[in-house]
């Protein structure tokens, strides 16, 4: 066990399952000769060759595009997205495609393809690096949706999506990058999907969340703990497919229910949490179901990001929201 | 040009007539209500079929657009059973079987293209001896993919020939309004690789032009641009009504494909009218036994919910299972 930050988790990952299968290909802008912007692809260059990791023109729909034929022709891809706010221009290869190759040819070609990419804001990029898109992608049958919140959860989920045989679009929060750092275990280590993880134990109060929210989340509850009040972190890890049965024990066990998305308010996937709930808990519910989210606005420029962004302060406002109610 | 056998261009004859042949079939289907909305072959016979005559179905792979299936009869008959079952409907219309190496329709324009040089790619990482034929329209050489895709296929040196198919018009788009370019094969050009153009009416000139296409491929020499020139010869789908736009003039002054390979078939005297009324014969029989068959292939309703991932997720099995019960008690009976 060494403690390692997301990055070094994710590289680490890379360089381990390009080492167990040569299918793996690595493969999108700047990921070879540069190591990737972030650096997650360092040294795959060297350790590999160029046949396996490469180094593409600067075109996020052919790179998703040629995933399907390199998948079709049983190489297993995975590529890179530099930021999810490039792929509107994969959109139709990731959502058209990718999606439902698999599908449309009744099983023939299968689609194991990982999409790794950058997602989420507060670090002050340019436009369009920090959009949220999981919810759009959610709604797209036939991919899965992964996203780590810990350096050991990277590690795991990452080896578990390349070999999953399944499109897996595997998001990883830009801002925790180099900020989320924990103990990742040594050898083979898988974190199979739909299992999610309590972060933090707790009795008066469940916030729910994903990717780089499960730190804000736990910060709050810490902060809250102080107070006396007894919050519960669940960190979803993959929201699709979708661990219901642990949203319902721990709705079941807490009775309030707090969901903290960075996306834009309306049609994000607290919406989807929030409907779920109805569905299977409503009557666990002692409290109206709070909302911690981005608002409907595009996601804007640096100046204005940390009033867009859920902090900590917010997810406690919205906690205080949901505990205050009278049962 | 290469000094084809007879009995090598009898073949193609009889492929481009059954193309015909079975198109106008899947098209009166539509007509009559058993199929949905599907685009007739008509004046691309001889560009699919000298394509298909140029490849190796045993190591080569084609990606249609969705006008060509009908005249790959040559790369397996699952080819047209499964654009049969497709054209009705039927979701195992998508499954063309191993080992046929044809992909079944792509709906989403240039889509394929960048699905081919990702193949080509993939087949020479794993050191596979074929190549990949991709075909596309005119009309699809305005997509971001055809350019994003012709160019990476270049950095590549990807084994695939991308076609494009010019029959003059996009729905009702004529090439005019396309692109200022002088041709479809200049654009090669921005793309570093070979283009070249070729009479798309004559089943051995595009023949030709595949093979040296497919040498060089194979050969690692990269990508070949090929623009298949052609007329649409009816509408663009059983949806479209050509006389609002298609000048008549036009339409009477285009060259038949079947036609032209017709002239060539008796230039060599090796046709007959009761050979090519036998050709259609057999080719029309065999169109019946696809129809029969795709429309007696059995289908449960429950199949909607299979191959979303290998193994349903819990939330979608959940879905199956109550969908089943439903059908069941509205049908009062298992699944048909």
């Amino acid at each position: 066990m060494a403690v390692v930050n997301m990055l070094e988790a994710i590289n680490h990952t890379l360089h381990a399952e390009m080492a167990r299968d040569e299918r793996v290909m690595v493969f999108g802008e700047d990921v070879a000769l540069n190591g990737g912007v972030f650096r997650a692809t360092e040294g795959l260059l060297d350790a590999y060759g160029a046949q396996r990791v490469v180094d593409t023109p600067l075109a996020e729909g052919v790179i998703a595009g040629t995933a399907v034929g390199l998948a079709a022709a049983g190489m297993v891809p995975v590529p890179e997205i530099q930021f999810l706010g490039f792929s509107y221009q994969a959109f139709h290869q990731i959502a058209g495609q990718i999606a439902r190759l698999r599908y449309r040819t009744r099983g023939r070609f299968e689609v194991p393809i990982t999409i790794r990419s950058p997602f989420g804001g507060g670090v002050r990029t340019p436009e369009l690096h920090s959009e949220s898109l999981e919810a759009q992608y959610a709604n797209i049958p036939g991919l899965k949706i992964v996203l780590p919140a810990s350096a050991a959860d990277a590690k795991g989920l990452l080896a578990t999506a390349i070999r999953d045989p399944n499109p897996v679009l595997f998001l990883e929060p830009l801002r925790g990058y180099r900020m989320i750092k924990d103990e990742m275990p040594d050898g083979e280590h898988l974190v199979p999907f739909g299992r999610a993880r309590t972060v933090a134990e707790g009795a008066d109060v469940v916030v729910i969340a994903w990717s780089f929210q499960v730190e804000l989340a736990r910060r709050a509850a810490a902060q809250l703990a102080d107070e006396g009040v007894s919050v519960r972190v669940l960190d979803l890890r993959t929201l699709v497919p979708l661990d219901v049965a642990s949203i319902v024990e721990a709705v079941e066990a807490c009775g309030r229910v707090v969901v903290v998305q960075e996306a834009p308010l309306t049609n994000g996937f607290a919406s989807e949490i929030i409907a779920t709930i109805n569905d299977e808990a409503f009557y666990s519910l002692e409290a109206p179901i709070q909302r911690v989210s981005g608002y409907d606005t595009p996601y804007p420029v640096g100046m204005l990001e940390d009033h867009f962004v859920p902090d900590v302060e917010r997810i406690v406002a919205g906690i205080r929201r949901a505990v205050e109610v009278e049962a | 040009m290469t000094d084809l056998a007879d009995d090598i261009v009898q073949a193609m004859f009889t492929d481009m007539l059954g193309a015909r042949l079975f198109s106008q079939r899947v098209f009166n289907l539509q007509r009559q209500g058993r199929a949905g909305t599907n685009a007739p072959v008509d004046g691309s016979e001889a560009l699919v079929v000298g394509a298909a005559f140029a490849l190796d179905p045993a190591t080569d792979w084609v990606l249609p657009q969705y006008r060509e299936l009908v005249g790959l009869e040559r790369f397996g008959a699952d080819v047209l059973d499964r654009y049969v079952l497709y054209s009705i409907g039927h979701p195992e219309g998508g499954h063309i079987p191993e080992p046929t190496r044809v992909w079944p329709p792509q709906i989403s324009l240039a889509t394929q293209v960048p699905h081919a040089v990702g193949l080509a790619w993939g087949m020479r990482a794993q050191g596979e001896p074929g190549c990949v034929l991709v075909f596309l329209g005119d009309g699809s050489t305005s997509e971001g993919d055809f350019y994003e895709a012709c160019n990476f296929a270049g950095v590549l040196d990807a084994p695939v020939i991308v076609m494009v198919v010019n029959n003059g018009w996009a729905i009702s788009t004529p090439v005019s309004t396309q692109t200022r370019a002088k041709n479809f094969a200049e654009k090669s050009h921005a793309f570093g690789i070979p283009g070249v153009t070729v009479d798309g009416t004559d089943a051995i000139a595009v023949h030709d032009a595949v093979a040296d296409a497919r040498s060089r491929a194979v050969a690692g020499a990269g990508p070949t641009l090929i623009e298949a020139v052609t007329y649409r010869l009816g509408p663009h789908t059983t949806a479209d009504d050509p006389t609002r736009y298609v000048p008549p003039e036009q339409l009477d002054a285009a060259a038949d494909p079947i036609e032209v390979m017709r002239a060539e078939v008796q230039r060599r005297g090796i046709w007959s009218e009761q050979w090519e009324e036998e050709v259609l014969a057999t080719a029309d029989a065999r169109m019946e036994r696809a129809v029969v068959a795709a429309e007696s292939h059995p289908l449960d309703p429950t199949e909607m919910f299979d191959h979303v991932f290998d193994e349903p997720t819990p939330r979608l099995a959940r879905q199956r299972g109550a969908f089943a019960e439903r059908v069941v008690a509205s049908t009062g009976e298992g699944s048909h």
